[in-house]
C-alpha cells in the first residue's frame, strides 16, 4: 500500500497552471526524488501536500484513505511533515526549545523530557545533535538537523524535503543521505526535491518526473540513467522562432578571470570562474537557480565584492584594459564604462515600486551635473519616448511603476538600462513572468543591443530560449563554470546535463 | 488518526488593499471619522461629567482661537511643526528617529549655556548668532551619534535615539544644578537674561513663527527637488536600489540624521531663545514624541504636515482651556483628544483597504453561474 498517493492533482495561481493532474505515489520504507528544472511545479506540489496550499483538482490519500489537507496541522496530523528550503527556526532558542515549540498535546510542558526525546531520536537515526546550542552559532547544516528532527519528533512518517542539499557541502551531504538511508530502513517515507542528477542516482529508489507543471513519468532509479533522466526533464526542443543575427566582429569586451566569492554564510558561491563577454554577442548564462548567476552579475557590476580574480573591460574606444574589481558602481561609470544591468529583482533592486516612471528614469542619471537640484525635463522626455516606442501599458509617465503589470515593468527597466546607450548589458532572468508579446519584444531589443556592438550577457532559465537566441552558453553549477558551447550546435541534453553535473565531479571520483 | 473538519467556516470579510483612493472618498471618509469622534466624546462627557457636550466644544474653539489666544495657538503650531519637519527627512529614509525629543532638548541646552556663559559678554546679535550654530550643531551631534553606529553596525536606531533622550535630559540636569545653585529645577529669565530674540510688529513669537515658515519651505523643496532629497526617498524605498545605482547608503543616513538633528535643535533654540528664556529638562514637553504622529498622519509630506500640527495643537489648546473652565481633571481634556485622534487615525484603515463581504460574494458567484 502506498504511504502517499496523490491522483490528478492540479493547482492554478491565476492563468497559470503550477501543476496539472499530477500522480505520484511513494511507499513506507521508500525514498523518492522529484526532479524537475526551475519553475516545473515541484514545490507547489509539496506545498499542496504539506497543507499550505490546496489543490484546486485530484485527491489525496494517505495510507490508502482519500484525506483533506487544509492547513499545515492537517498535514501534521497525518504525519506528514516538510523541511523547507529555508529554514523556519527562532535564533535565540535552543535546539529542543525549536523542536517543541508549537507543540500542544495537553501535557504539562516539561523541557527536559523533550530533550530526552530529542536525543534518542538522534541517536537512533545518527544525527549529530546537542539539544543545548543556540541556533544562532550553528552552522547551516545543523539548523537543518533540528528541522528534520523537528518533524520527527512530530512523529511524522512521511518526510518533504526541499532542496535540502542545495546548502550543504558534499561531506555534510553525504552525512544526511545516511541519516536518509536509516529513516527509510525504519519504514519512513521520504520525498527528495533536487536538482543534482548525482544525488538523485545515489539516494532514491525512484524519481518522478515533472516539467513545465506537467507529470511526466515516474522511473526506478536502478533502471535509468543519467542521461535518460536528462531528457525526461528538459523534454524535446522546441522552435520559437527567435531572430539570431551572425556576430560582426566580435572582441573581448569583458573577460572574468579566476574569480572567486564567498558569501557570509562561508559558502564558496563563485569558483574559479572564467570567461569572456564578446562584442556583437549574446552571451547565454545558464543553470539551475541559485548557482551562482545573481552572485556573478552582481559582482562585475559592482555591487559586491569578490574575494579573488579579475574582471577587466576592454574600453571600445582607447582599448585600454580597465580592471572592475573592488570598484563601486559609481567608480565603474566614473571610469567611463558604460555597463547596464537588468537585475532579476525589479521592483527590488531595478526600479522603485513606489516611485513614478519618471523619478525611476533618473535613477541612473539623477547626479549628473553640479547643480544640487534635480533636473526632472530629460527623464521625463526619456519616459515619454520608452512609453512610446516600448509600448508601455500605463496611465501616464507619472504612475508609480508598481501599478503597472509585470511586463511593463520590465519594459521601463530594459528601455532604462538600454537608453544608457551601454557597451555592456547584463540581463538577469529578463522575460521571467512575462506574456508571449512582451518576451519577444525583449528579445528583439536584446538583438538589437548585439547588432549595435554591445557584449550581451543573457541569463536565462528557459532552454529553448537560451538555445535560439544566444550565441555561446556558459553554463554555471554550484558556481562553477561547468562548461561553455556554441548555441548554434549544442543541443537541450547536452545543456542539461553540464547544468546538473554538480561539484566539478570530483567527489564521485 | 485525527479526524479533519471537511467544511471550514468561511471567514464574514476579508480585506483587501485600495490601489487607488479617488480625493472624494477620502474626504468623505475622514468627515465622517470626525463627526463619529464628536458623537462619542460627546456621549462620553455625558456620561462621566454631566456637562452639556456642546458647550465643552464651544469651550475648546475658544481655547483654541478665541481672543488673545491665536497667535499663541499659531506659535505653539510652529514649535510641534518645526521637530515633525526634523525627523520628516529621516522617516522617509524609514530610520525611525524617536529620538527627536532629545535632540531639541540638546539644542534647548547648547542655546541656555550659551546664553548664561557668554550672555553681556558679546554684542546681543553674535550672541544670537552663536547660539543659533551652537544649538545646531548639538542638534546635529545628537542625531549623527546613532545614526553613525546605525550605518557603521547595524544598530537599532530606534532604540539608541530613545536612550539619547535622557542622556539629553540628564545633562540638562545637570546644567541646572551648576546654573542655579538655589536649587530650583528651573533656570529661569533672570539667568538667561541675554540673547532673547526680538520681537517684531510688537509681538512675541513672530520671529520663531517666520523661522518655521522658512524651513517648511525648504524642507519641502529639499525632500522633493533635491538630488539629496530623491537619495533620502530611494534608501527609504530600497536599499538595494540604492546599493544597485551606487548611492553610498552610509553616507546618506549619517548626513540626513545630521539634518534631522540640526533642525531639532533649531526647534530648541526657538523654545529658549525665542520664547521661554529659560530651560528645564521638561522644556521640550513631549514634542518629540508627538512630532512623530504629526509626521506621520500627514503621510511625511510638510505641506500636509502644517494641517496635521495645526489639528493636534488645536485639540491640546482647546482640551487645556476645557479643564480649567469646567474645573475638570486635566486628564478628562486628554481622553477627549484621544479619542478624537483614534478616530482620525484609524480612519486611515479605510482609506486604504477595502473590505469585501464573503457572504456577499459568494452570492453573487452563485448568481453569475
Amino acid at each position: 500500500m502506498n504511504a502517499l498517493e496523490l491522483r490528478n492533482v492540479t493547482k492554478r495561481f491565476g492563468e497559470v497552471v503550477a501543476n496539472n493532474k499530477v500522480n505520484l505515489s511513494v511507499e513506507a520504507g521508500e525514498i523518492l526524488a522529484i526532479l524537475g528544472e526551475n519553475g516545473s511545479g515541484k514545490t507547489t506540489l509539496m506545498n499542496m501536500i504539506s497543507g499550505i496550499y490546496y489543490p484546486d483538482e485530484g485527491e489525496i490519500f494517505v495510507n490508502g484513505e482519500p484525506v483533506t489537507i487544509s492547513s499545515p496541522k492537517d498535514a501534521f496530523d497525518y504525519k506528514i511533515g516538510m523541511i523547507h528550503q529555508h529554514f523556519k527556526l527562532v535564533d535565540v532558542f535552543t535546539a529542543t526549545e525549536n523542536i517543541v515549540l508549537g507543540i500542544d498535546d495537553g501535557k504539562h510542558f516539561n523541557l527536559k523530557e523533550a530533550a530526552k526525546k530529542t536525543a534518542e531520536i538522534s541517536e537512533k537515526y545518527g544525527f549529530d545533535i546537542d539539544p543545548k546550542k543556540k541556533v544562532y552559532t550553528m552552522s547551516v547544516s545543523e539548523k537543518q538537523t533540528v528541522e528534520i528532527v523537528k518533524v520527527l519528533y512530530r512523529g511524522a512518517d512521511i518526510l518533504i524535503l526541499d532542496e535540502p542539499t542545495a546548502v550543504l557541502t558534499p561531506q555534510e551531504t553525504e552525512k544526511l543521505f545516511n541519516v536518509l538511508r536509516k529513516m527509510k530502513e525504519d519504514g519512513k517515507s521520504i520525498i527528495i526535491i533536487t536538482h543534482k542528477m548525482h544525488e538523485v542516482l545515489s539516494v532514491s529508489d525512484r524519481v518522478a518526473i515533472l516539467r513545465r507543471g506537467e507529470y511526466i513519468n515516474t522511473v526506478k532509479t536502478s533502471e535509468t540513467n543519467e542521461a535518460e533522466l536528462t531528457e525526461m526533464m528538459v523534454g524535446k526542443k522546441i522552435s520559437l522562432n527567435i531572430n539570431r543575427s551572425e556576430p560582426v566582429d566580435p572582441v573581448d569586451r569583458l573577460v572574468v578571470k579566476d574569480l572567486n566569492l564567498i558569501n557570509s554564510d562561508g559558502v564558496k558561491v563563485l569558483n574559479d570562474i572564467n570567461f569572456a563577454a564578446r562584442s556583437g554577442e549574446i552571451l547565454g548564462i545558464a543553470g539551475i537557480a541559485g548557482s551562482g548567476q545573481r552572485e556573478l552579475l552582481e559582482s562585475i557590476a559592482g555591487l559586491i565584492s569578490p574575494n579573488s580574480g579579475e574582471i577587466s573591460y576592454n574600453d571600445p574606444k582607447t582599448e585600454e584594459i580597465v580592471n572592475l574589481r573592488e570598484k563601486t558602481p559609481v567608480q565603474i561609470r566614473d571610469l567611463g564604462v558604460r555597463l547596464s544591468f537588468v537585475p532579476e529583482d525589479r521592483l527590488g533592486m531595478g526600479l522603485v515600486g513606489n516611485m513614478d516612471i519618471v523619478d525611476n528614469m533618473m535613477l541612473r542619471s539623477y547626479k549628473k551635473g553640479n547643480s544640487i537640484f534635480l533636473d526632472r525635463q530629460p527623464p521625463k522626455d526619456l519616459a515619454e519616448t520608452i512609453i512610446e516606442d516600448l509600448e508601455v501599458v500605463t496611465p501616464g509617465p507619472t504612475t508609480p511603476v508598481r501599478r503597472l503589470s509585470g511586463g511593463n515593468v520590465q519594459k521601463v527597466l530594459v528601455g532604462r538600462e538600454i537608453a544608457a546607450a551601454p557597451t555592456v548589458l547584463m540581463a538577469a532572468y529578463p522575460v521571467r513572468g512575462l506574456d508571449i508579446n512582451s518576451s519577444y519584444t525583449i528579445y528583439n531589443l536584446l538583438n538589437e543591443q548585439k547588432e549595435n556592438g554591445v557584449a550581451v550577457i543573457f541569463v536565462g532559465e528557459d532552454l529553448d530560449v537560451l538555445l535560439e537566441l544566444c550565441d555561446r552558453i556558459l553554463v554555471i553549477g554550484s558556481g562553477r563554470v561547468t562548461g561553455i558551447v556554441d548555441g548554434r550546435t549544442t543541443t537541450k541534453e547536452e545543456v542539461g546535463l553540464l547544468m546538473t553535473k554538480m561539484d566539478g565531479g570530483n567527489e564521485n571520483g | 488518526m485525527a479526524k479533519v473538519k471537511q467544511h471550514t467556516r468561511e471567514p464574514l470579510f476579508h480585506i483587501t488593499k485600495r490601489t487607488e483612493v479617488p480625493l472624494k472618498s477620502s474626504v468623505l471618509v475622514r468627515t465622517i471619522a470626525i463627526v463619529l469622534a464628536l458623537i462619542v466624546c460627546g456621549i462620553v462627557t455625558k456620561l462621566f461629567t454631566g456637562d452639556n457636550p456642546i458647550s465643552i466644544y464651544k469651550t475648546i474653539i475658544h481655547g483654541a482661537i478665541g481672543s488673545g489666544r491665536f497667535l499663541v495657538t499659531i506659535h505653539e503650531l510652529a514649535l510641534l511643526l518645526c521637530v515633525s519637519l526634523a525627523v520628516t527627512p529621516a522617516f522617509r529614509m524609514k530610520f525611525w528617529n524617536i529620538g527627536a525629543e532629545g535632540q531639541v532638548l540638546i539644542g534647548c541646552l547648547s542655546t541656555a549655556m550659551c546664553m548664561f556663559y557668554l550672555g553681556g559678554k558679546v554684542p546681543e546679535g553674535l550672541l544670537i548668532l552663536i547660539m543659533t550654530c551652537m544649538a545646531i550643531l548639538a542638534g546635529a551631534i545628537w542625531g549623527v551619534i546613532p545614526a553613525f553606529f546605525k550605518a557603521n553596525w547595524g544598530t537599532n536606531e530606534t532604540l539608541f535615539t530613545l536612550m539619547m533622550n535622557y542622556v539629553a535630559i540628564q545633562l540638562i540636569e545637570y546644567f541646572l544644578k551648576i546654573a542655579d545653585k538655589s536649587g530650583s529645577n528651573v533656570v529661569g529669565p533672570n539667568l538667561l537674561s541675554h540673547g532673547w530674540f526680538p520681537r517684531l510688529f510688537g509681538q512675541n513669537y513672530i520671529l520663531n513663527i517666520l523661522i518655521v515658515v522658512v524651513i517648511t519651505v525648504l524642507i519641502y523643496i529639499y525632500l522633493n527637488f533635491t538630488k539629496h532629497g530623491y537619495e533620502i526617498s530611494v534608501v527609504g524605498e530600497s536599499e538595494n536600489t540604492a546599493r544597485y545605482i551606487g548611492i553610498n547608503v552610509k553616507k546618506v543616513v549619517i548626513r540626513t540624521m545630521a539634518l534631522s538633528g540640526a533642525i531639532c535643535g533649531i526647534a530648541g533654540l526657538l523654545l529658549v531663545g525665542g520664547s521661554s528664556h529659560s530651560i528645564d529638562s521638561n522644556l521640550a514637553d513631549g514634542r518629540g514624541f508627538t512630532a512623530i504622529m504629526v509626521s506621520w498622519l500627514a503621510k511625511f509630506n510638510p505641506i500636509t504636515m502644517v494641517l496635521t500640527a495645526l489639528l493636534i495643537v488645536f485639540l491640546e489648546r482647546g482640551a487645556d482651556e476645557v479643564s480649567s473652565m469646567f474645573g475638570l481633571n486635566a486628564d478628562f481634556a486628554e481622553i477627549l483628544t484621544g479619542i478624537i485622534l483614534f478616530f482620525i487615525i484609524g480612519c486611515e484603515f479605510f482609506i486604504n483597504y477595502k473590505i469585501n463581504f464573503t457572504h456577499k460574494k459568494t452570492e453573487e458567484v452563485k448568481e453569475g453561474k
